[in-house]
């Protein structure tokens, strides 16, 4: 066992009746590392979390915390597991002051040790002014990191963290997540985060782990998954492209809109489809193989979201343009990036 | 009663921790312990007669059968009525003391079966001042002349357990209209219907299932009681059941009339279960606005709470005022007496014990079902509860069953291998009677904390024992303070039960020990009418409390309906 390794997964598989909320997963976290776990609700990510900590137990594979076995072959309770879990709803006891709820995990330390602890986290998340407050008074805000100042307070080898800024306003939820990620990189801890939100997870952690139906679709950096998705899912879970119908030919793909470089299996003569995204589709009035027909300009700010009907397609390819068109054009001219077309 | 309704979280969410088993294993005995008195009923049953059973069949069951069936049906017709038409007054209408009456309807639930038969025995005695003032104002000179038709019939017991027994289905009518029909109302009158035809359109038929729990509790009611059918002389099972014990001294006898009783019961639990299953549906299927009460004129007002209060003044106040003057003449004439104190310690040593034992029992079985929801606990948790719908005379036969079984064990076990005798070791101790009121209580106590259980959201456990908490640390530092309103009113819930129990308590009760409940049923069954006042005034005093308690619940259910 390499001594780097905070988590480690062997092929584990749970299931609720007959359906696998997950199945064969299997995954090494080092430490200091930060996950994030992404996919659409229902895929498992939320049971792996629950797996992880001990709040569920696995039917088949091994759980390894720190190169110890936790479940699988034995079981340890999630108490004995040294696990930070910051929770959606934040689950703060209610019942509790701020000051107990982060003393709550201390009971095993000393009084002394407790309070010292108590004292480093609460003042690396700065709520020293909410010690006294009950949780029901508190804004989501400070919910949130209070909730994440009990979960580090016990100094756990691990963060779970399950939809942490979901419940956080639009405005507030870039600058708390950027806080709280740099935190946790100061501490050096290892943190596995979940969320929905494809954006979120490209922009945090160190690598991406997208799940779907219970199974891991691809692990990789954020750019990785972005610029080199494995299938069609991962393609489209991070950016809808448009799905052009061609043919393979040799090492290249016919589309009516151009040949272009097959990067998925061959499949001589076969039909199949290039994913292109809408922001490889460059567009001008005069510059570019491809004549199209504006059809519908939505106007976002930053950038535009073009409809175009292009001869010889069924269906109007969209693109994203970041030069404003003049007004009025009708006919424009369109290239495509071949670098930046996937098929599989 | 039980209104056991588990919140529906997120269907998978399912518990791991193997620390949870001794939980599991402290609520399979729990379950064991409420399960065993029916199965020792059963055996007892299979046993067969002392010889008695062909006259069992031809001479007691059939005349116990036929009144029961009567009395069932009586009492099913009566508290319909009187339940919904109580419960669409106070909520269609708004006029002034509809707030008042809401709550005062309740109010006959604090008077037990066999205190009101026992106070209507002598408010309506022929010579007494109600009758006589009837022949004063009609001008008769003596009852052979004129008298009231005799309480001491089926329709009086009837009548009188009908006006205790309507709030059972007062309350869940008068929430399913408020929850329910706003809208479905508004829609109908928009339809063309007038406001009193909605009644029969639109609301009853939406508050059936509501009406139908309500008729199956009463009901249940009606078959536990002994009392007041022995006092009026009707002879129903529960009776029969009573006195083939104590004056036929044949128990295989009782226990078969026990085991048929059961069987009605079941009938009666099953169509609760499948009305509460209907009534769930009813009210999740929209999330809707309650029905907003119509103004009346003064006059419709005034009369709208007469009605309303006829329910009130027979069922409530009339016995209420009777026992008041009847305690205070007993205690102007002789103060309070030691035997009545004697018999307030052992109602109150009897009761607080009971409520330790089922609060404690029903926190193991709600707890469990928390801790590793699933088919077992769940199993367990329904097995806990079968009790509550038992008469108190069939558990009473099957706890004895079992605890004699235990006592002759125990005894046989100590003489052979210490050579002492230890008698009847559970039977003469009273803790017979603790446990027939475990089991009769249990799914009160289990169902009023797993309510209260479930509205803590799961992940604050989850989050407790990542913190390092195990499950019974969990559940003291997280569970325990914040259900403690719900299991203080369990525990009030099942207290006053206990105080108010009569038929297990007689069956039951140690040589020389006397509750409030059973020297009320000696006075009544020998026709004195001594004490038994201040002690029956102690027991209605104690009863309206959880009365109270229970109307604070209703008026949380209008505000919140009424935000939605």
């Amino acid at each position: 066992m390499k001594q780097d390794i905070a988590l480690q997964l062997i092929n584990v598989g749970r299931s609720f009746g007959a359906t696998a909320a997950v199945r064969g997963i299997s995954i090494d976290i080092a430490k200091g590392e930060v996950i994030s776990l992404v996919g659409h609700s229902g895929c498992g990510k939320s049971t792996l979390l629950r797996i992880i900590s001990g709040v569920e137990t696995i039917d088949s594979g091994r759980v390894l915390l720190d190169g110890h076995e936790v479940d699988g072959g034995c079981f340890v309770e999630p108490e004995m597991r040294g696990v930070g879990f910051v929770f959606q709803d934040y689950a703060l006891f209610p019942h509790l002051s701020v000051r107990d709820n982060i003393l709550f995990g201390l009971k095993r330390h000393s009084r002394a040790e407790a309070l010292a602890n108590a004292e480093d986290v609460i003042r690396r998340v700065g709520i020293e002014h909410l010690l006294e407050r009950f949780p029901h008074t508190l804004s989501g805000g400070e919910q949130q990191r209070v909730a994440l100042a009990r979960a580090l307070a016990p100094r756990p080898g691990i963060v779970l963290m399950d939809e942490p800024f979901s419940n956080l306003d639009q405005g507030l939820r870039g600058q708390v997540r950027t806080e709280t990620l740099s935190l946790l990189k100061s501490l050096n801890t290892t943190v596995i985060m979940v969320t929905h939100d494809p954006q979120e997870a490209l922009s945090t952690g160190d690598r991406v782990v997208l799940m779907r139906s219970g199974e891991i679709v691809q692990v990789g950096s954020g750019y990785d998954l972005y610029d080199r998705p494995a299938n069609a899912y991962a393609a489209d879970f991070f950016c809808v492209s448009n799905k052009i119908p061609g043919i393979c030919r040799g090492d290249r793909i016919e589309t009516p809109i151009g040949n272009f470089l097959r990067s998925g299996e061959a499949n001589e003569g076969g039909a199949t489809t290039v994913h292109i995204r809408p922001q490889a589709i460059a567009i001008s009035l005069d510059r570019g193989e491809i004549t199209a027909r504006v059809k519908e300009r939505v106007f976002h700010g930053e950038t535009e979201h073009i409809l175009l009907a292009v001869d010889g397609l069924e269906t109007p390819l969209k693109a994203v343009a970041l030069d404003r068109l003049p007004k009025g054009a009708e006919v424009v001219k369109v290239s495509i990036d071949s670098e930046r077309v996937l098929s599989f | 009663m039980p209104a056991s309704k588990s919140v529906a979280g997120p269907s998978v969410v399912s518990h791991a921790g193997r620390a949870g088993k001794n939980w599991l294993v402290l609520s399979a005995i729990a379950a064991l312990i409420v399960v065993l008195p029916v199965a020792g009923l059963a055996l007892e049953a299979l046993k067969g007669s002392t010889g008695l059973w062909a006259h069992l069949f031809s001479s007691i069951l059939p005349i116990a059968l036929r009144d029961t069936v009567i009395l069932l049906v009586g009492v099913g017709l009566l508290t319909a009525v009187l339940g919904t038409t109580t419960a669409w007054l106070v909520t269609a209408y708004d006029f002034p003391g509809r707030r008042l009456l809401e709550w005062a309807l309740l109010l006959p639930l604090a008077v037990p079966t066999y205190i009101i038969a026992y106070a209507y025995l002598d408010i309506l005695h022929p010579i007494g001042s109600v009758q006589g003032s009837i022949r004063w104002v009609l001008g008769y000179e003596s009852p052979r002349q004129f008298r009231l038709p005799d309480i001491r019939s089926m329709t009086g017991c009837i009548l009188l357990l009908g006006f205790v027994l309507y709030p059972y289905v007062y309350i869940p009518t008068r929430a399913m209209f408020l929850t329910q029909s706003g809208n479905l109302v508004d829609a109908a009158r928009t339809l063309g219907i007038s406001r009193r035809a909605v009644f029969w359109r639109v609301a009853l038929p939406l508050a059936r299932p509501a009406v139908a729990v309500g008729i199956a509790l009463a009901l249940m009611e009606t078959l536990n009681d002994v009392g007041a059918a022995e006092f009026l002389g009707v002879r129903t099972m529960t009776v029969s059941i009573y006195t083939t014990w104590i004056t036929r001294t044949d128990l295989p006898g009782a226990s078969q009339i026990a085991l048929a009783l059961l069987l009605i019961v079941v009938a009666l639990v099953a169509v609760e279960r499948w009305a509460r299953r209907k009534q769930r549906y009813a009210t999740d299927a929209r999330r809707s606005r309650g029905l907003k009460p119509q103004k009346v004129s003064p006059v419709n007002g005034m009369l709208l709470l007469f009605m309303g209060s006829v329910p009130i003044l027979l069922g409530f106040v009339a016995p209420a005022l009777y026992l008041t003057t009847e305690a205070w003449k007993r205690y102007q004439f002789a103060g309070l007496s030691p035997r009545l104190l004697n018999e307030a310690i052992s109602t109150i040593t009897i009761a607080t014990l009971a409520t330790v034992v089922t609060i404690s029992l029903g926190l193991v079985v709600a707890y469990a079902t928390r801790l590793r929801p699933g088919k077992t606990s769940a199993t367990l948790l329904r097995l806990s509860t079968v009790g509550y719908a038992a008469p108190g005379t069939v558990v009473a036969i099957g706890v004895l069953i079992v605890l004699a079984g235990f006592d002759r064990f125990i005894d046989r076990t100590a003489l052979d291998w210490f050579g002492v005798s230890t008698g009847l070791l559970f039977m003469g101790s009273g803790a017979a009677v603790v446990y027939a009121l475990t089991v009769r209580f249990l799914a009160i106590s289990a169902g009023g904390i797993e309510a209260g259980l479930s509205r803590i959201p799961m992940s604050l456990d989850h989050a407790s024992r990542t913190l390092g908490q195990s499950p019974s640390g969990t559940f003291r530092h997280v569970h325990l303070p914040l259900s403690k309103a719900a299991i203080s009113a369990a525990a009030l819930l099942v207290f006053v039960d206990c105080i108010k129990e009569l038929p297990a308590t007689l069956l039951l009760r140690p040589l020389n020990v006397e509750t409030f409940a059973t020297h009320l049923y000696g006075e009544a069954a020998r026709g004195t009418y001594e004490e038994a006042s201040i002690a029956a005034l102690a027991i209605v005093a104690i009863s309206v409390l959880p009365v109270i308690l229970l109307s604070r619940v209703g008026t949380a259910g209008r505000s919140v309906a009424a935000d939605t």
